[in-house]
């Protein structure tokens, strides 16, 4: 038994912790909660949410899908706004590294897992691969109606004239459907959804996905899934039809015209440039455009 | 040429550094150690054990120090730690009339069985900064008992014998566990109660309070608040019976509150309870107030005060859940800001295309 201990201890360079952090009935009562979600696709499933060692908010439902699923031969990708390298990504991807000995890496296609925070990677993701999202609020209604029993009854009951009023609401007093973020979607024509406050730009690639896609709110301590090739629709109106955001410019880096663009301000007056969200799908571009450049001078 | 900002990792690794200097503080100083905090600082420690869900007065500490004295911190790092724990055994259930009484107080009776005992407390003490604790090196005095307390009937059982007080039966079924699973709304009094021992005491000060000022009154007498240690026993299944396996400090409180009845019914007092880990009245009170005002469905009355509101009330009160969720605002939310941004000139170019349509 000691002897055990002493070798997963080095395996994962942190002593006192199972591997992957949680010990194996959490990991048990998580996974249990994954295969139901994915049987009801978009249904909210309670789960016994532990604390984890980074904060409530900070992806510690998407932290616990994570550690149920990781085994020694996934590869795990972790963004945060699209970018590997933003602070709580990093924390993240260190996270896994010493408890779970994971391999990681920042190329999207390689990846078996990619935890995400208010993104879905740009290229088109594969059969097999995992995308697990980091879900702040995971109730769709919870603005409209703060209590967990009267939303749990609207669910049961497929009661969703409400969340049409609100976008309707929206339409009269701004001439949009005011939702950029966390945009709603049915899923599998039963349940209403929060993809996570993923632009809306991203939802489309929701739909019919090839890869599963896992939610994990810890907080609120919800699990919820997309299992592959699963009907996915943006909410909307026959005249006020769906419709993701656009950019005058292309990135600034890659040139690409198709992409989530951040902003970057570049002065005081305010002038500003875009630049691709999704770090690695830029930096893919970026490479190849040199190499385009280094045949050509060839 | 804009270069996008990698480094991440080396700023995480130098924030750490640079927080662990702060903590420290002016080396030329002494470094304080676990056991002065444990010893010293019992009110930190007490409150910490109790909202971080374990009893570990050198572990609280530890949590304490190593949150360089941010007790909400300190409570995180207790509850992260806690919850990788396997459980061994559940313990039989305490019983606090054979607490070994440290401080037993009434507020209903003038005298009664086992007597008022004041023990060690703030209440009394003027609070005037007591500028001799400056310097160090003080040797404190106590004085000590001229007889052996004895254990205390409750007050609650007094009121019970005479048939003024609700009883509260044990419904022999086992405690929900809200560490273990979600909590449901409406929830039974074991999961609230669980709730609220883990619950801010600032949150619940606040609320208990309210109900004193009118939102969701409920009468409010303190009809017993003991502090001292109780045996602990457990129950191995090898063994099958019980073994006392130490002693935990506890305070509890009962409020005894406004009555209940009908026609029908014999009117009965009803009452609050709180429980806490050390001497941490403060908190024991608040949550008694708040688990009274929480029986409101069950005794019919009008939930209008937000202490009475289940929902509400549980699923803000635990403040590492609260403190993460607040803080995560401090994460970047660029993409979701830019998706703002993008409606917000949409509507702007619509309005100006609408304002020059009108003027021309």
């Amino acid at each position: 038994m000691k002897l055990k201990q002493e070798q997963v201890a080095q395996a994962q360079k942190v002593s006192g912790y199972n591997y992957g952090y949680l010990d194996e009935q959490t990991k048990r009562m998580i996974r249990r909660a994954l295969l139901k979600a994915v049987a009801i696709p978009g249904y909210q499933v309670p789960f016994g949410g532990r604390e984890m060692p980074m904060p409530y908010g900070w992806g510690t439902g998407g932290v616990q899908v994570t550690a149920a699923i990781i085994g020694l031969t996934d590869t795990l990708k972790v963004i945060d706004q699209g970018a590997d390298d933003t602070t709580n990504a990093v924390s993240i991807r260190e996270f896994f590294k010493s408890v779970a000995d994971a391999s990681t890496t920042e190329k999207t296609l390689d990846a078996s897992i990619i935890q995400t925070r208010h993104r879905i990677p740009e290229v088109t993701l594969k059969k097999g691969q995992i995308l697990v999202y980091q879900v702040p609020i995971p109730e769709p209604l919870r603005f409209i109606e703060p209590r967990e029993t009267e939303t749990r009854k609207m669910h049961a009951l497929r009661e969703y004239g409400i969340m049409h009023v609100k976008l309707y609401e929206d339409v009269a007093r701004f001439g949009h459907i005011a939702i950029s973020y966390g945009y709603p979607v049915f899923v599998n024509g039963r349940y209403i959804m929060d993809p996570s406050p993923i632009p809306k730009f991203d939802n489309p690639k929701m739909d019919n996905m090839a890869a599963l896609q896992l939610f994990g709110a810890g907080r609120e301590k919800r699990i919820y899934a997309i299992p592959p090739f699963t009907n996915v629709k943006s909410l909307d109106f026959d005249d006020y039809p769906f419709e993701v955001q656009e950019w005058d410019q292309a990135c600034a880096i890659c040139g690409a015209e198709d992409t989530f663009l951040d902003e970057v301000v570049m002065d005081d007056n305010g002038n500003h440039m875009f630049v691709c969200s999704d770090t690695d799908y830029c930096g893919e571009r970026q490479q190849k455009q040199e190499l385009v450049v280094q045949e050509n001078e060839q | 040429m804009y270069v996008a900002v990698k480094g991440g990792e080396k700023a995480i690794r130098c924030a750490h550094q640079l927080q662990a200097k702060k903590r420290r503080g002016d080396i030329s100083l002494d470094e304080l150690s676990v056991a002065q905090i444990e010893q010293q600082l019992t009110g930190s420690v007490d409150r910490v054990m109790t909202e971080g869900g374990i009893y570990d007065s050198e572990l609280a500490a530890l949590a304490i120090k190593q949150a360089g004295g941010d007790l909400v911190e300190a409570i995180f790092l207790l509850r992260a730690y806690r919850t990788t724990l396997s459980r061994l055994a559940v313990s039989e259930p305490i019983n606090t009339s054979e607490m070994r009484i440290e401080r037993r107080i009434s507020a209903t009776y003038k005298d009664l069985p086992g007597g008022q005992v004041l023990g060690p407390t703030y209440d009394y003490t003027h609070r005037l900064l007591d500028f001799a604790l400056l310097a160090e090196g003080e040797a404190v005095q106590a004085p000590s008992a001229d007889e052996a307390m004895e254990t205390c009937p409750q007050v609650m059982g007094i009121l019970e014998h005479l048939d003024f007080m609700q009883q509260e039966l044990d419904n022999e079924q086992a405690p929900e566990d809200i560490t273990m699973n979600p909590v449901n709304y409406p929830c039974d009094r074991s999961a609230r109660l669980q709730n609220l021992v883990r619950g801010d005491e600032g949150f619940l000060l606040a609320l208990g309070y309210s109900t004193q000022r009118g939102y969701g009154r409920n009468h409010p007498f303190v009809g017993e608040i003991r502090t001292g240690h109780c045996a602990l026993s457990i129950v191995p299944e090898e063994l099958g019976f019980e073994i006392d396996i130490g002693e935990v400090e506890l305070t509890e409180c009962q409020m005894v509150n406004g009555f209940v009845g009908s026609k029908t019914e014999k009117a009965k007092l009803t009452r609050g309870y709180g429980l806490t880990f050390g001497s941490t009245e403060r908190k024991a009170m608040s949550m008694a107030l708040v688990d009274r005002s929480l029986q409101a469905h069950e005794y019919d009355e009008a939930v209008d005060g937000p202490a009475q509101d289940e929902e509400f009330v549980l699923s803000h009160s635990d403040n590492v859940e609260a403190a993460g969720f607040v803080s995560h605002l401090k994460l970047p939310h660029y993409v979701d800001f830019q998706s703002e941004l993008e409606l917000l000139r949409k509507m702007h170019k619509e309005h100006e295309q609408q304002t020059q349509g009108k003027s021309s």
